[in-house]
């Protein structure tokens, strides 16, 4: 019976109920994406930082993290040292550096890094095979686009180009084999890859035992934080950072990002709150006098009560679940959005939905929408009934 | 449908001179502010089960203030109101609910209905409340609404029918726990003569069929079906002469 006069309440007044719901929907939306804003942007960097399990990198001392000019020398040693660390089980070596490919008297620049050929440490293949011999090179969608190319044709490739002068240091002609996605580049920028010992023959002498960065894989059983420190003390003209030492670093920096989307998701539930609190006021006060003779006909108060609530939670429930999809529609679309932002790594999601802390804040949500119907309900169930019936007969 | 259908409790032999309702001195007064209305200046009466009574008298004389005491839905300020021999003006909130659910059925002069259940359902509320299952309430509903001549009308919403039906549907409602006390507070005052005289013919027959019956009311002919009747005069009740 209680749940037959709670419907029959929200069927009274159906546009109403319809625009309470949406409004809760759009609280509950904004809630769910400040929410898959704090969490996006925060996971994105730290599936960026994973790269393929490697939890620590390597740099030169004194660099900022992806400054491909400069590099750490002796980089065979480097490797040779590393390796006798049992806790560090897989190493992987990459040297950047800017190229050019010549096409007649037309010099295309793009970014190239040179890898191990055993891992696709900063890229993912999207289509084709991976570098495997010398003269293999793997391109992004924009690199193929900027070369007029296509997989399986050949790429004249320089290092060291003068445009003036027109003089170069390395050549060399490659085969295009495979396209990918690359982590660490936005997807309109150009950007190759090739094999680590091609990347360094190109640059030269002096680039020969060259890298600009080693990612280096700890077992699970050990501390990446102190192989980290064991890196920087063994060998010190390089500095190495961990993901969880990066993590925190970036969790620091987006302090006050994050802060602002608490607030944003604060903001939202208690408009949601108040929202289905003005509703069920609104509801109660045009009822006053049918609840006055329930009450007189020997009706609880608390079942009185639960028949409001109800009517929250229900306007609550049916727009958290609305709100999800709206939340989810908006987000791709903002997502997209910033995206298109230049610049930013193509990988890079700025919403990120996980099911349990969507669960968790629809479901506060809701609780909102309970607490939201408590006060009014029980005012109402606790007017006088024989006043109240006396004035709602004056009406 | 039989007396003992409508009838509350089954009254023994023994209890049968006992009063159903023993108000001893009862005051009200509303205060408002400074002012205070003195509602009820000290009433005394008693009505023995089975009976009939219309209470009259002019407008704010305290006849709906007095009906309310009985119908534990107010306290008086001072005195006693016993119903069934119990002190209602000293229950609390939840036993006065409960009190009120199984003993007392009230009827209003604005019917009071649920516009968005059906008759049947409005009939089922009290049971329900009382925690009795569908099915019993169910077939308790349809054997009132036969009782006062709406059998066919169950499923009807209470816009869907006349005043003088609602009324009906009102006072089917009232019957449902089986209550020692039925009381009326003006039920034709909203009603044509025609449609009113349908009402005083059914709390007649209810009170033939063993339901003790209190109403308020202006209407005489109401007055007039009744055993007995009281008069009321500035909140206090004037001796019959
Ligand atoms: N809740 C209240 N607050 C203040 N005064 C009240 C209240 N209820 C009743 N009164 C006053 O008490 C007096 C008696 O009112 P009551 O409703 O009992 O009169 P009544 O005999 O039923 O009148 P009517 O025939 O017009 O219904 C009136 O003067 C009224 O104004
Ligand atoms: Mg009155």
């Amino acid at each position: 019976m209680i749940r037959t006069l709670a419907a029959a309440s929200l069927r009274r007044h159906p546009a109403r109920t319809i625009l309470a719901i949406l409004g809760v929907a759009v609280a509950g939306a904004l809630l769910l994406d400040m929410v898959m804003l704090g969490t996006g942007m925060r996971e994105s960097f730290r599936r960026f930082l994973l790269v393929q399990g490697f939890q620590l990198r390597i740099a030169p001392k004194g660099t900022l993290p992806m400054d491909t000019e400069a590099t750490i020398n002796g980089a065979s040693a480097l490797l040779r040292t590393l390796r006798t660390n049992p806790d560090i089980i897989a190493i992987t070596p990459v040297l950047g550096a800017q190229i050019h490919v010549l096409q007649g008297t037309r010099a295309i620049t793009s970014f190239a890094v040179g890898i191990d050929e055993s891992t696709e440490a900063d890229y993912q293949l999207e289509a084709g095979t991976n570098v495997a011999a010398p003269d293999h090179i793997v391109g992004n969608a924009a690199f193929l686009t900027a070369m007029h190319v296509h997989r399986g044709d050949t790429v004249d490739v320089v290092t060291g180009f003068d445009p003036q002068l027109r003089t170069y240091v390395g050549r060399r002609r490659l085969v295009v084999v495979g396209r990918g996605r690359f982590f660490y580049t936005s997807a309109e920028q150009p950007v190759a890859a090739v094999p680590l010992a091609t990347m360094q023959a190109m640059g030269g002498p002096e680039r020969a035992d060259r890298v600009s960065l080693v990612l280096a894989r700890v077992r699970d059983s050990a501390n990446a934080d102190s192989a980290a420190a064991w890196v920087d003390r063994t060998i010190p003209r390089v500095s190495t950072i961990s993901t969880d030492a990066a993590m925190r670093q970036v969790d620091e920096r987006m302090g006050y990002f994050r802060q602002l989307a608490v607030i944003l998701a604060a903001v939202s539930l208690i408009v949601g709150f108040l929202l289905v609190t003005t509703l069920v006021t609104v509801s109660v006060n045009e009822r006053l006098g049918e609840i006055a003779v329930m009450r007189a006909i020997g009706v609880r108060r608390v079942h009185i009560v639960q028949q409001i609530v109800l009517e929250g939670v229900t306007l609550s429930l049916v727009g958290a679940v609305a709100g999800l999809g709206l939340g989810l529609v908006t987000a791709h679309f903002l997502n997209a959005i910033l995206s298109d932002f230049p610049g930013l790594p193509a990988t890079f999601h700025f919403f990120l939905f996980q099911p349990s802390a969507a669960a968790r804040s629809l479901g506060l949500l809701v609780i909102a929408g309970i607490l939201a119907g408590v006060y009014p309900a029980w005012r109402a169930a606790s007017l006088p009934i024989a006043g109240t019936l006396r004035r709602e007969a004056i009406a | 449908m039989t007396a003992s259908d409508t009838r509350a409790a089954p009254q023994g032999d023994s209890l049968s001179t006992a009063p159903v309702v023993a108000v001893r001195d009862a005051h009200r007064d509303y205060r408002m502010g400074q002012e205070v209305v003195r509602a009820l200046r000290g009433v005394s009466l008693e009505i023995a089960p089975g009976d009939y009574v219309a209470i009259v008298g002019p407008s704010g004389c305290g006849k709906s203030t007095l009906l309310n005491l009985l119908g534990v839905v107010d306290r008086p300020t001072e005195g006693q109101v016993l119903i069934q021999g119990r002190d209602v003006g000293a229950m609390r909130d939840r036993e006065a609910t409960s009190f009120r659910l199984r003993n007392i059925g009230f009827v209003f002069q604005r019917f009071y209905l649920m516009a968005m259940l059906s008759a049947r359902e409005n009939v089922e509320l009290p049971m329900a409340e009382a925690g009795m299952s569908a099915a019993a309430r169910i077939a308790r509903a349809r054997e009132l609404l036969d009782y006062v001549g709406l059998g066919a009308r169950e499923r009807h919403r209470p816009g869907q029918l006349s005043g003088g039906e609602q009324q009906r549907v009102a006072i089917a409602r009232a019957l449902a726990n089986r209550p020692g006390l039925l009381l009326a507070d003006e039920p034709t005052g909203e009603l044509d003569a025609h449609t009113g005289a349908e009402i005083i013919g059914l709390f007649r027959r209810l009170n033939e069929d063993g339901t003790t019956v209190v109403v308020v009311t202006h209407d005489g002919e109401l007055a007039a079906a009744a055993r007995r009747t009281i008069h009321m005069r500035d909140g206090q009740i004037i001796p019959p002469t």
